[in-house]
C-alpha cells in the first residue's frame, strides 16, 4: 500500500508523559513523524498534538487505534490532507544588502504573501504562513539572496468536519457507561 | 503499644480526617481496594512503607520474594487465580528495574497487578542521585499507565486511579512511583474508589446492530468454529461460551491462555490452537467458513502464515480493546465489546443446530493426531520418561481438577497440550512474552492466589534456574506448592528448534545441572528425583499427598520434541505431525 500525508490530532488530558507515549507507538511501527506541535486545545485543560506522518491509511489507522487506546487519550483523529485546514508558519531571515536593490524584496513579499517582520541594515526577517510546498517556494526564492537562518513550524491544522470535540467530551461525560438502556449506537468515524 | 497508636491517631484527626504519613496512605488505599497479599523486597527509598507495613501485618500480609521479577510474577499469578489485581513492591532503581520483565509479561498477557515503587526524595530527581532510575520512561512501554507522586496529598486519588485503570477494561499491569519524600510527608486520609476517567472508556455500550448481524452470518454458517481466548476467562464468560457453543453446536478451539475456559473432555471442545496445538483447530481453521474469535488477538503462534490464514472463512471478532481489531487480520464484521455482554445479547438471537460432520472432521484429525503423536507420547511403552506421559498422569490422578502452572519450552507445551482442564482459570502460564523463569514464582503466587486448590507447576530444568531462589519463598512461607522439574537436560525447546532448523548444531543448549533434589533439601523443601518408569506413578502420587511443598525432579527423554508442530511461517494447515531428522 502507498504511503500518504496524514494528519492526527490528538486530544489528552495535559499529563507529563504523552508524547513519550506517542513517539514510542510510532517508533515501534517505523513511522517517522514529519512534524509536531503541541498546544492547548479550544477545551480547558485539554492538550492537543497535531501530527504529520506518512504511511499507509491502514497503518495510520492501526497506530490511530493504539493512541486512543493510552488512558490519558481522549480522542484521536486522523484527516488526510482534504479533509483539513492546515498552515504552518516559517522565518527566513535573510541579508539585507542583496534585497535591496530595486524593489526585489518587496515583490518577493507581495507575491507569495509573506510578509517583512523587521529590516535592519544586516538583516531582515520575513514570515511566511502557508502549507509547506510554498514555503519551500518562498525558501528557493530567497536562497540567491543568502539565508542566514530559516526555520519551520509544525503543522496546525482545523478539520472540515463539524462536529467538535467539546461535542465528543460531553457525550464521554455524559454517558453512564454502565447502564445499557442509556445506550446510544457508537458509531465510528 | 497498641494503645497507644491508637491515642496517638486520635490526636491527629482534623476536620474528621486523619492525618497520616503517605506510607500509612498507601497500606490504607490497598486496605481500601481490598488487598490482602503484597508480594515485594524491600530497600532503601521504600524503607516508609516497609516499617508501616509492620503495623498493619494483620490486614496485609507482605510475602519476600528472593528477587524483585519473583515477586512480579508471583503478583501476577495470584492476580489470575484470585481474580482480583496483585499488589508488588519494589524499591527505587535496580528494585524497580528488576520488575521490568514481570512488568512486560503481566502487560503482554492482559493481568492486572499494581506496581508501587520507590523514588528517590523528590528534589533529587533527574540528578542521577544514587539509586535512581527514570522508572517511568523505562515502563512506559510495558505498563497499561503509570505516574509519578510527589507529594503525599495525591497517593490516594493516584491509587485510586491505578486500581480502576488496571482492573477495567482490557486489564493490565500499572505501576506508580513515589518519592521518599511523598511517604514521608502527612496528609489529611479521605479515600474515593475511583469508578470514571473521561479519556479512558473501558467499558464502551454493546453495539447491538453489529451483535445482530453476527447471529444472521452464525446461523447461516456451515463450517464455523469458535475461537476462544484469555478474554472469556476474564470477563468470566464461561458459563455463557458452553451455552452459546451446545445452543449453536460449533465446536471451540482455545488459544494457550484460553485454556481451561472451556471443558477438554467436552464433545464440543476442538482443541488448543497454535504452533504446538492441537492438529484439528489447526489444520480446520482453514477449511471453516467461519470463524467466531472471542475474547483473543490472533497472535502469530496462532495464526502460522498471515497470508494463509482461515482464507475460506468470514470472521467475527468479539474484542475488548479496538486496538486488536483489524490488526493482525482484518475481520468481515467487528464486535467491539465485552465478551461475556455480547455473548449474553447473542445467544438468544442464535438458533439450535448441530453440524454432526463438521464436527467428525475435528474427531478424524483427533485420532490422526493421537495415533501419530499423543500415543507414543502419553503411553509410552519404553524408552525414556516421557513430558507429555508425565503431565497425563497427573492430569488423571487429580481428575483434570488441579490449578496448573508452567514455565516456558518444551515443559509448557506439554502441560498445555496433555492436562485435561476441567475448571475455569485454571491454566498459569506466560503467553505472550514466553518468559522463562516465570513457572517458580508463579506457582508460589497461584497457591497463595488459591490455597484450597492443589497446584502443580510444570518447570523445565533452564526455567527452574532462572528464578530458583524462590525455593527460599517457599521455603520461608511453607508455601505447599508442588513443583515437577521436567529435566532433559537441555534447553529443549531451543534444542528441539536447533534440531529442526539448524541440522542439529547443538549450540549452547546442553545444560549441565546440579542436583535439584540436594538444592530443594538445602531449603529444607522434601524432594525426589525420578528417573524410571515404574517409580513414576509413586512419586507423583507421593507429591500430591504431601502436606506441604513438594518437588519432584523428574529425568525426562532428553531429546524429545513436542509436537505437531506449525513451524515458523507455515500454514496453519500445514501441520508438521512426525519428524524424522
Ligand atoms: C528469559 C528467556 N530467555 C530465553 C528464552 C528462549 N527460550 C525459549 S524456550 C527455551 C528453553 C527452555 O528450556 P527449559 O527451561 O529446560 O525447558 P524445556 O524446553 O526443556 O522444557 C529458551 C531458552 C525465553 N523464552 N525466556
Amino acid at each position: 500500500m502507498g504511503k500518504q500525508e496524514f494528519t492526527i490530532s490528538l486530544f489528552s488530558e495535559d499529563h507529563i508523559g504523552i508524547l513519550n507515549q506517542i513517539t514510542i507507538i510510532l517508533t515501534r511501527r517505523q513511522i517517522n513523524i514529519e512534524s509536531i506541535t503541541a498546544s492547548e486545545s479550544a477545551v480547558k485543560g485539554v492538550q492537543l498534538l497535531t501530527l504529520v506522518v506518512k504511511t499507509s491509511p491502514d497503518m495510520v489507522r492501526k497506530v490511530a487505534k493504539q493512541m486512543e487506546k493510552l488512558v490519558d487519550v481522549l480522542k484521536v483523529f486522523v484527516h488526510s490532507s482534504d479533509e483539513i485546514i492546515y498552515q504552518e508558519i516559517a522565518l527566513y531571515k535573510v541579508k539585507t544588502n542583496g534585497l535591496m536593490s530595486g524593489n526585489i524584496i518587496d515583490s518577493i513579499v507581495r507575491n507569495h504573501h509573506a510578509r517583512i517582520l523587521v529590516v535592519s541594515p544586516e538583516y531582515t526577517v520575513i514570515e511566511k504562513t502557508g502549507h509547506r510546498s510554498e514555503i519551500n517556494d518562498l525558501l528557493n526564492h530567497l536562497e540567491p539572496y543568502g539565508i542566514l537562518q530559516f526555520v519551520r513550524s509544525g503543522r496546525v491544522a482545523v478539520t472540515k468536519q463539524v462536529k467538535e470535540l467539546n461535542a465528543y467530551l460531553k457525550e464521554m461525560d455524559g454517558a453512564d457507561r454502565y447502564r445499557e438502556e442509556n445506550i446510544e449506537p457508537y458509531e465510528k468515524n | 503499644m497498641k494503645e497507644q497508636h491508637e491515642t496517638k491517631q486520635a490526636e491527629i484527626q482534623v476536620n474528621g480526617l486523619e492525618n497520616i504519613t503517605g506510607a500509612e496512605a498507601i497500606l490504607r488505599c490497598l486496605v481500601e481496594e481490598g488487598v490482602d497479599t503484597i508480594f515485594g523486597y524491600p530497600g532503601g527509598a521504600i524503607m516508609p512503607v516497609y516499617d508501616k507495613l509492620l503495623d498493619y501485618s494483620d490486614k496485609l500480609r507482605h510475602i519476600l520474594t528472593r528477587h524483585e521479577q519473583g515477586a512480579a510474577h508471583a503478583a501476577q499469578a495470584y492476580a489470575m487465580v484470585a481474580g482480583k489485581p496483585g499488589v508488588c513492591f519494589a524499591t527505587s532503581g535496580p528494585g524497580a528495574t528488576n520488575l521490568i520483565t514481570g512488568i512486560a509479561n503481566a502487560y503482554l498477557d492482559s493481568v492486572p497487578v499494581v506496581f508501587i515503587t520507590a523514588q528517590v526524595v523528590s528534589g533529587l530527581i533527574g540528578t542521577d542521585a544514587f539509586q535512581e532510575t527514570d522508572i517511568l520512561g523505562v515502563s512506559m512501554p510495558v505498563t497499561k499507565w503509570n505516574c509519578q507522586i510527589k507529594k503525599s496529598q495525591d497517593i490516594p486519588g493516584t491509587i485510586a486511579r491505578a486500581f480502576y485503570i488496571a482492573k477495567t477494561g482490557r486489564p493490565g499491569p500499572v505501576l506508580i512511583d513515589i518519592t521518599k519524600d511523598a511517604q514521608v510527608d502527612k496528609l489529611l486520609f479521605r479515600y474515593k474508589k475511583c469508578s470514571y476517567l473521561r479519556s479512558y472508556n473501558p467499558h464502551l455500550p454493546l453495539k447491538k446492530k453489529a451483535v445482530e448481524s453476527a447471529a444472521i452470518m452464525i446461523n447461516h454458517a456451515e463450517k464455523p468454529l469458535i475461537l476462544a481466548g484469555h478474554g472469556i476467562l476474564i470477563s468470566g464468560a464461561e458459563e455463557e461460551l458452553r451455552t452459546f457453543a451446545e445452543k449453536t453446536g460449533i465446536p471451540v478451539a482455545v488459544t494457550l491462555l484460553g485454556l481451561s475456559c472451556f471443558p477438554c473432555d467436552h464433545r464440543l471442545y476442538a482443541g488448543f490452537l497454535g504452533m504446538h496445538g492441537n492438529y484439528g483447530p489447526n489444520l480446520l481453521t482453514n477449511e471453516a467458513d467461519l470463524i467466531i474469535a472471542i475474547g483473543m488477538r490472533f497472535d502469530d503462534r496462532v495464526t502460522g502464515n498471515l497470508k494463509k490464514y482461515a482464507k475460506n472463512a468470514r470472521i467475527i471478532h468479539i474484542e475488548i480493546d479496538e486496538a486488536e481489531i483489524n490488526k493482525n487480520v482484518q475481520v468481515d464484521l467487528e464486535i467491539h465489546s465485552d465478551a461475556r455482554e455480547a455473548l449474553q445479547y447473542l445467544i438468544p438471537l442464535v438458533s439450535e443446530k448441530s453440524y454432526e460432520s463438521w464436527i467428525r472432521e475435528f474427531r478424524i484429525c483427533d485420532k490422526v493426531e493421537f495415533e501419530k503423536v499423543i500415543k507414543a507420547e502419553t503411553k509410552p511403552e519404553k524408552g525414556e520418561i516421557r513430558m507429555g506421559e508425565v503431565v497425563r498422569m497427573v492430569s488423571e490422578m487429580t481428575a483434570g481438577n488441579a490449578i496448573i502452572v508452567t514455565d516456558v519450552g518444551q515443559n509448557q507445551m506439554s502441560a498445555a497440550r496433555y492436562y485435561k482442564f476441567t475448571s475455569p482459570g485454571s491454566f498459569i502460564t506466560s503467553g505472550g512474552m514466553g518468559t522463562m523463569g516465570f513457572g517458580l514464582p508463579a506457582s508460589i503466587g497461584a497457591k497463595i492466589g488459591n490455597p484450597d486448590k492443589q497446584v502443580i507447576g510444570f518447570i523445565g530444568d533452564g526455567g527452574f534456574q532462572m528464578t530458583i531462589q524462590e525455593l527460599g519463598t517457599i521455603m520461608h512461607y511453607k508455601i505447599p506448592a508442588k513443583i515437577i522439574i521436567l529435566n532433559n537436560g537441555f534447553l529443549g525447546m531451543v534444542r528441539q528448534w536447533q534440531h529442526m532448523f539448524f541440522n542439529r548444531r547443538y549450540a549452547s543448549t546442553e545444560l549441565v545441572n546440579p542436583d535439584f533434589e540436594i538444592i530443594a533439601r538445602g531449603y529444607g523443601i522434601p524432594a525426589k528425583t525420578i528417573s524410571a518408569r515404574q517409580d513414576l506413578k509413586e512419586g507423583l502420587q507421593q507429591m500430591l499427598d504431601a502436606e506441604g511443598p513438594f518437588i519432584l525432579n523428574i529425568a525426562v527423554e532428553k531429546e524429545g520434541n513436542v509436537l505437531p508442530m506449525v513451524e515458523p511461517g507455515a500454514s496453519v494447515s500445514d501441520v508438521t505431525l512426525n519428524y524424522k531428522g
